[in-house]
Order: C-alpha cells, then sequence, then structure tokens
C-alpha cells in the first residue's frame, strides 16, 4: 500500500469515525456498492440471479457500482469457506445462495451452515412441481398417491438432479403427506433438466418431479400437464393447477434463493442490505428482469430470512433422516 | 415452406443482420481458439450484446459465434493439441499429427471444409424435416444411449494398432475410472473424493483435456529438446499451404457426406449431441476403411481428419431440431440459447412455427449464411494462424502453458485446479514416457460418465434386469452393430492367415 493510499484510507475512516458518533446506525449505512460472490460457474441459476439483482439495483440507480466473482466448487462449499476466512475484507460482499445450501450443510457437504453466515434476506423463489405427459393416463394427483399405495414400484418419479438433492426430496415430501412409504420411491436421475424433460415426453419416465419455472413454457403449450405444486396458494400463470395444501396434503415447499453476508457484518449493515434488496423489488427494472428470467418474487428479509431457514432446515432434516440420507 | 424461407432470407440477409453473423463468427472464432473457452463461454459473453436488439438478430448473431467457436475449438486442437471442447477431441487425433508433420496449413483448411460441409448438408435436413424429425429425438430412450455410447467407446480400436492393444485397454479403464470421481447421480453418493469438496463436482473435462494433452505436449517438447533440435535444422515446409490434391478430396468427399448424415442425426438426439458425434464418425470412418488406410488413423489421416470434424458440426445444427420444435436443449450450448430466447418471451416448441415464424427461419437461414461466411472469413487467416508453430519453441510452449492453465482457470476461478492439472501432467508425462496414448484415455473420460449414468437409469427402469439389452429393438440393433464392430477384426484376422498360408508355403517354396 502506498503512502496516499495509506493516506486516503486513514483520512476516510477518520471521517466514518465522526460520523458515527454523530449519526444513528441506520443513517450511517449508506449503501453504494455491492460485490457479488457467486460460488458456481458462469451462465449458471445463482449467476443469473446475482447478476440480474446487480442489473436492477444498477438501472434503478439503488447502488452506483456492482462487481461479480464466480468462484465454483464444492456445491458452493468453496464460496461459504471463503466468505468465513476472509470476513473482515468481505465488507460490501454478498453471496448468492438457494435451497441446496440447508441440504448440502445437512448431508455435511461442507462443514459450515447459514449460521456460520448472516443471511440477508431471500428475495425470489420457485416451487416445486409434478409433471406428467399431456397423453398421461394421470389426469389428478390423487391417482399418482393410489397407484403408488398399490405399487410403488410402477410409480417412479424422476428428476434433473442426483438422487437425495431437492427433485428427489420434494417427491419424497409429496408421497409422505399422502400417507405413503417414501422410502420406497423410485427416482431416476438425470444431469440435466433438459434431459429429465425429454426423458418424460419420450415416455421413458411417467411422473417428473421439478421446479414450476421449469416446466410452465411446456405445459403452455400443451406438451405436459403439471398436476400440482407446492406453493402455498395457486400461481396467477398456472391459475387451473392445484396447490398440494388445498387436495389435503400438508405440504408447502419454496425453493428459494437469497443473499447472505460475511459473518462479521454488522447488524445494521445487514439491514440496510435487507431493506435495498426488498425496495429494488418495488422498482419497473427489477419486473422486467423478473419476467425474463421467470422468478416469483419471495421476500424475506433478515431475521424473517433466518426463521424461514431453520424451519427448512427442520423439515428437509426430519425427511432425510426418514429416507436414510441422514442417520 | 417456400414463403417461410423467403421470410427467413428477408431477415437474414437485410445489412445489419450480416454484419452481426460476420461479427458473430469472427468474435466467436477468437474466443474458440483460446483453450477453454469454448461456445458456452463465447454465447454467454454475447447475452448482454443481445438484449437491445431484435430477438432474429440476437439468434443470428449467436448462431455465427456458436459456428465460430466450434471452428475455432479445431484450431487449437490441430495446432497445439489443446481441445477445448469436449467436441473437437476427436478432431486431434489426426490432425495434431498432421500439423506436426508439416501440414498444419492443409489440417486446417481441411477442417474448414468439412465443417462447411457438415454445417451446410445438415442445415438442408433440419430445413426439410425439422419438425417431422422432433418424433425421432424423442425416440431414443436411456437404454439406447448406453448402446450407442458402448459404440462409441469402440473407437478406441483406433489407436490400438501395433500391438499396444493391451496399453489402450488399460488407458480406456484409467479414464472410465477418473470419470467415477465426484457425487454418483443415481445414488447421490460421493465416491474418490477423499473428503475434498473441491473434488464433489468430478473432475472437469477441460482439466483432463488441458492437463493430459496440452500441458504434458508442451512439457515433453522441452525433455525432447534435443530431438527437436535435430529436426529444426531440416529445411520447414510450408506449414501454411492450403493445397488437397484432387486425390486427396476424392478421398475424403464420402466420408464427409458419410459423416454429415450420421452426425446430424446423432446431435437430434437430446442425449447425445456433437461429441458422441465425432467419435462415432470417427470410428465409423475407421471400420470402413481398407486395412492399409486404417493404420494411418490416429497418425495424420485426412479422413480421420474430415469425419470427426463435419460430424460435430453437422451435429450442432442437429441439436437445433430438440430445441426448436421441442423446446428441449440437448447440450450446454444449446440450454444457454434457450435462455437467451426466452429472455426475449420467446417459448421454442411446437408453437414457435406458428407464433415466431421469422425466428424459426432466420436461424436456418443463419447457420447457411454462417458457414459461408465463417469459410470466407478463416481460408485467407489459415496461413497466419497456422504459423503459429513455426514460432521458436521457447516462446510457443511458454504460451501453450499460459493459456491452458488460464483457460482451466477461468472456467472454474479454483486454484485448486491449477493444482490437480500440474499433477495430471506429470502423470500423462510419465505415461507417454512408457508408450501409452493419452486419446483413450480422454475417450474413456467423456464417454464414462455418460455411459455410467444411462446404465444406472436403464437398471433402475427395468427393476435392475439387464432385459433392457434386448427388449428395446433400437438397443438390441446398436449392440449387434458393436458385437460386429469388435468381433470383426478377429474375423478378418482369421481369414486372412487361411489365405496367406498357402501363399506363403507357394513363396517359401
Amino acid at each position: 500500500m502506498n503512502i496516499k493510499k495509506l493516506a486516503t484510507v486513514t483520512f476516510a475512516s477518520a471521517i466514518l469515525a465522526f460520523g458515527s458518533g454523530l449519526a444513528n446506525a441506520n443513517e450511517l449505512v449508506d449503501i453504494k456498492k455491492i460485490h457479488f460472490l457467486i460460488p458456481g460457474g458462469p451462465g449458471g441459476g445463482w449467476d443469473g440471479t446475482a447478476r440480474g439483482t446487480g442489473e436492477a439495483l444498477l438501472k434503478s440507480g439503488k447502488i452506483t457500482n456492482a462487481s461479480y466473482q464466480n468462484m465454483s466448487g464444492g456445491g458452493g462449499g468453496k464460496a461459504i469457506a471463503y466468505m468465513i476466512e476472509t470476513a473482515e475484507k468481505q465488507t460490501d460482499t454478498l453471496m448468492v445462495n438457494s435451497t441446496p445450501i440447508v441440504v448440502r450443510s445437512l448431508t455435511g457437504v461442507f462443514p459450515q451452515s447459514f449460521r456460520d453466515l448472516k443471511p440477508v434476506a431471500g428475495t425470489i423463489a420457485d416451487y416445486g412441481a409434478f409433471v406428467v405427459r399431456a397423453n398421461s393416463k394421470y389426469t389428478k394427483w390423487q391417482q399418482i398417491i393410489a397407484d403408488f399405495k398399490t405399487n410403488p414400484r410402477k410409480v417412479k418419479f424422476s428428476g434433473g438432479s442426483a438422487r437425495g438433492s431437492l427433485d428427489h426430496l420434494v417427491a419424497a415430501m409429496a408421497i409422505k403427506a399422502g400417507e405413503a412409504d417414501a422410502k420406497r420411491l423410485v427416482y431416476i436421475a438425470y444431469d440435466a433438466g433438459g434431459k429429465a424433460m425429454a426423458g418424460l415426453l419420450s415416455g421413458e419416465t411417467a411422473i417428473l418431479s421439478t421446479g414450476v419455472g421449469e416446466a410452465l413454457a411446456m405445459a403452455k403449450s400443451g406438451e405436459v400437464r403439471i398436476l400440482a405444486i407446492t406453493a402455498p396458494e395457486r400461481l396467477a400463470a398456472i391459475e387451473n393447477v392445484p396447490t398440494l395444501t388445498e387436495m389435503g396434503y400438508d405440504v408447502v415447499f419454496a425453493n428459494w434463493r437469497g443473499f447472505f453476508a460475511a459473518p462479521s457484518m454488522s447488524d445494521a449493515k445487514v439491514k440496510a442490505y435487507a431493506k435495498l434488496l426488498g425496495a429494488v423489488q418495488e422498482t419497473a427494472h427489477w419486473n422486467e428482469i423478473k419476467e425474463r428470467n421467470g422468478w416469483v418474487n419471495l421476500y424475506n428479509p433478515d431475521t424473517k430470512f433466518y426463521q424461514f431457514l431453520e424451519k427448512q432446515e427442520q423439515t428437509i432434516g426430519t425427511l432425510m433422516r426418514e429416507l436414510g440420507f441422514l442417520r | 415452406m417456400s414463403e417461410g424461407l423467403l421470410l427467413g432470407l428477408q431477415t437474414a440477409l437485410s445489412m445489419q443482420n450480416i454484419l452481426f453473423v460476420i461479427f458473430g463468427c469472427f468474435v466467436g472464432t477468437f474466443i474458440g481458439m483460446l483453450p477453454g473457452l469454448g461456445p458456452i463461454t463465447a454465447i454467454a459473453l454475447m447475452i448482454p450484446i443481445t438484449y437491445g436488439i431484435d430477438p432474429s438478430s440476437g439468434m443470428i448473431l449467436m448462431a455465427g459465434v456458436y459456428y465460430g467457436a466450434i471452428f475455432g475449438g479445431s484450431t487449437s486442437s490441430i495446432l497445439i493439441n489443446a481441445p477445448g471442447v469436449a467436441g473437437t477431441v476427436a478432431t486431434s487425433f489426426d490432425g495434431y499429427p498432421m500439423a506436426l508433420q508439416g501440414q498444419a496449413g492443409k489440417a486446417l483448411a481441411l477442417a474448414a471444409y468439412s465443417s462447411f460441409c457438415g454445417g451446410t448438408i445438415a442445415a438442408i435436413f433440419l430445413l426439410i424435416a425439422a419438425p417431422a424429425l422432433a418424433k425421432v429425438s424423442l425416440s431414443f430412450q436411456s437404454p439406447d444411449y448406453f448402446a450407442l455410447l458402448l459404440l462409441g467407446l469402440t473407437a478406441i480400436a483406433a489407436f490400438s494398432s501395433k500391438g499396444s492393444f493391451l496399453k489402450s485397454i488399460m488407458m480406456t479403464l484409467f479414464g472410465l475410472m477418473l470419470s467415477t470421481v465426484g457425487t454418483d447421480q443415481a445414488s447421490g453418493v460421493e465416491r474418490f473424493t477423499f473428503g475434498k469438496i473441491d473434488l464433489l463436482d468430478g473432475i472437469s473435462f477441460l482439466l483432463i483435456a488441458m492437463s493430459m494433452f496440452a500441458l504434458s505436449e508442451a512439457l515433453m517438447s522441452i525433455i525432447r529438446k534435443k530431438k527437436d533440435d535435430d529436426a529444426m535444422k531440416q529445411p520447414t515446409p510450408d506449414v501454411g499451404s492450403l493445397k488437397l490434391t484432387t486425390s486427396e478430396i476424392k478421398e475424403v468427399a464420402p466420408t464427409i457426406a458419410r459423416s454429415s448424415v450420421l452426425g446430424f442425426f446423432v446431435g437430434v438426439l437430446p442425449g447425445a449431441g456433437a461429441t458422441i458425434a465425432s467419435f462415432l464418425a470417427y470410428g465409423m470412418e475407421r471400420n470402413l476403411a481398407s486395412a492399409k488406410d486404417k493404420l494411418k488413423f490416429g497418425k495424420g489421416s485426412i479422413r480421420g481428419l474430415a469425419a470427426p470434424e463435419t460430424a460435430n458440426n453437422a451435429a450442432c445444427s442437429g441439436s437445433f431440431v430438440p430445441l426448436l420444435t421441442l423446446g428441449i436443449p440437448g447440450s450446454g450450448t444449446t440450454a444457454v440459447m434457450l435462455g437467451a430466447l426466452m429472455a426475449y418471451g420467446i417459448q421454442p416448441g411446437p408453437r414457435l412455427l406458428i407464433d415466431n415464424p421469422e425466428v424459426f427461419w432466420s436461424v436456418i437461414v443463419s447457420m447457411y449464411v454462417g458457414n459461408v461466411v465463417l469459410l470466407v472469413i478463416n481460408l485467407p487467416l489459415i496461413p497466419y494462424i497456422a504459423r503459429a508453430l513455426t514460432l521458436p519453441k521457447q516462446l510457443l510452449t511458454v504460451l501453450i502453458l499460459f493459456f491452458s492453465l488460464i483457460g482451466v482457470y477461468l472456467v472454474s476461478f479454483n486454484t485448486f485446479d491449477i493444482v490437480m492439472m500440474a499433477g495430471f501432467a506429470v502423470v500423462a508425462i510419465g505415461l507417454r514416457l512408457l508408450n501409452f496414448s493419452m486419446s483413450p484415455l480422454i475417450l474413456g473420460f467423456i464417454l464414462g460418465g455418460m455411459l455410467e449414468q444411462n446404465l444406472r437409469r436403464s437398471l433402475t427402469l427395468f427393476d435392475g434386469s439387464i432385459s433392457f439389452m434386448w427388449e428395446r429393438p433400437i438397443t438390441l440393433t446398436i449392440l449387434v452393430l458393436t458385437a460386429l464392430v469388435l468381433l470383426m477384426p478377429l474375423l478378418s484376422a482369421l481369414k486372412k492367415t487361411d489365405k496367406q498360408s498357402p501363399e506363403k508355403e507357394v513363396a517359401e517354396l
């Protein structure tokens, strides 16, 4: 660090120290820049969420500077470890993450959990959807449960991710809510959502467990039908699709996406970030980007987000223990 | 259809859109040439630009970048043995030996012609039969893919000449083993990760290709320094020469025709794509070759170069069938394109031809335009690109090291990958010194993951029974074909000994 830079920093911190003496915490934290840490590679879901959110914040003038850093590895574990190890330096950093952070810390993929970070806010969500071919014999979710009860081997679920990941867990949750033995669920794993969809259309599999976002377009063009969703109430885009809850199955599950800060960030600053992420959802720029990506708003700021995560961890943990994924 | 074609021509041939194609091909070629940056990266980089322009122009720009990047990828495969995309691995099998023999210019030109022919022929198929082919693309299921991949694996036969059969089998198995590292899809269990989170997602293709091919090749050139110095004293042949003789053109023409058809149909299948197409075409060409020509494969055969180059381009055009007609992306690249289309509010699928015919047709027309533009801008550039090989070894080696390391790091941003690359490069050098070929390893590695997943899926679908191997006609047909390919050399060898033995006796008498 050269002398000029040192002087600037000293000067800046002097002003800050002076400022904090006068103003209260909320006014002090005026966020102008965000550095987004993305635990996956360019082009993925996390990447899109971070860059889309950054774009909306910039375009609406809420911040003046956004930067992005991709750090893949270990299903997101690399980035979490980095946030914690270099916490002191991560004063403007928000890490994007989603439901798998809960699943992967339960299974011990990485030793940390959301508790080792400061959860800032959940911003968007996708709900689970159960999809069949347009010409499938199934027209109601109840028929699937009934068939499963007679012979689970004949009712195989498929999904675009590995066994034990979300698509599988959501299917198990729904089966369990139908008072059937979720342990006997046969799940066929594909390595990408598109391939799982092709498998469904080719007749290889009968039922696909996926996100509403991924099934929406295909359902609209009439190639597939969505039989049930895991949202708390019906979604505007697919008015005619019932929720599991209204059919009497007590399952609500949101695959959220949200942001986390380094553990050393002050509560006041976390609150300010949470507020910012909420405020941007009111803007036209956000709506435009939301439409473009097919997002659904699910805004959960700081403490509410923490409670939400705790509850989700409990639900998933119980289920995974029952299915034998956890001991 | 002619009306639609006219609409497409009108859209694609506007001044602005032609400029977009030229720009796209140019940028794509350069990005693709850098080892490590493939079509996915190139297209992802273009997405912010496409937001500002209308959908047809956006798709045309991206199609240009796509073809450019694929062609650029072949360039690095041929010149420095650094295939940045799985689809160009087979190109390096014969392309790199050609470059080593001082025929870099010819190899690049042949790659350009093959790409052009493959792309154009496939675009014609697409034009005629896209809606009808939607059904074909859904006729393949996991057992069929399993059989197809097994057939692709027989391409290793090309590296088992002159008594190294056992060595190629060993390397293939090594490749298959490496592909099992990471989380197992079918059970969700971690395998061979040694508790390291960096290995959880498996080892990336790029890392293996760059360290085992490019890095080890560059480092070997240092070890072999003395020999090379001798070679350098010889007059350097004209590496920039693009000339193909008439007999050579006659030799590759049927290859290109066959590979285009094969490539296109494999590309149409959402679970297959350019990589499998290139291996299948390579294997097919070798099996069709005469006993004498067979020996040339893997050592600089022009047919061995033309076949995968044609097939991977044809497959790229073919992969637009499931994307445009069903809305299913068959590859990473088409998945990025699907994302871009949806950002415009356009949903590819059966309704695309009705709702947005201009997009559908302009994409198809832009395929022709893109292929022509690619040929026109690249042919004059080839002599200059090929001259990269005449750079002094001291400089070229450093450049290859730099680009292959950077290429891998830029994708993952994980320093552990660099350490792994160094480790693999050392292993590869050891194996090379013992005369093991790296090609079967990479083949096993690429196909291994898909092979296992499709097998596991088939087993789950058939409740653990292997009856899927004969219950599905497609599977059975491909498996029988695979068995034939494997047994043919044995049978012909038997025949030969029958024929030759009396002759020998005569000669001895």
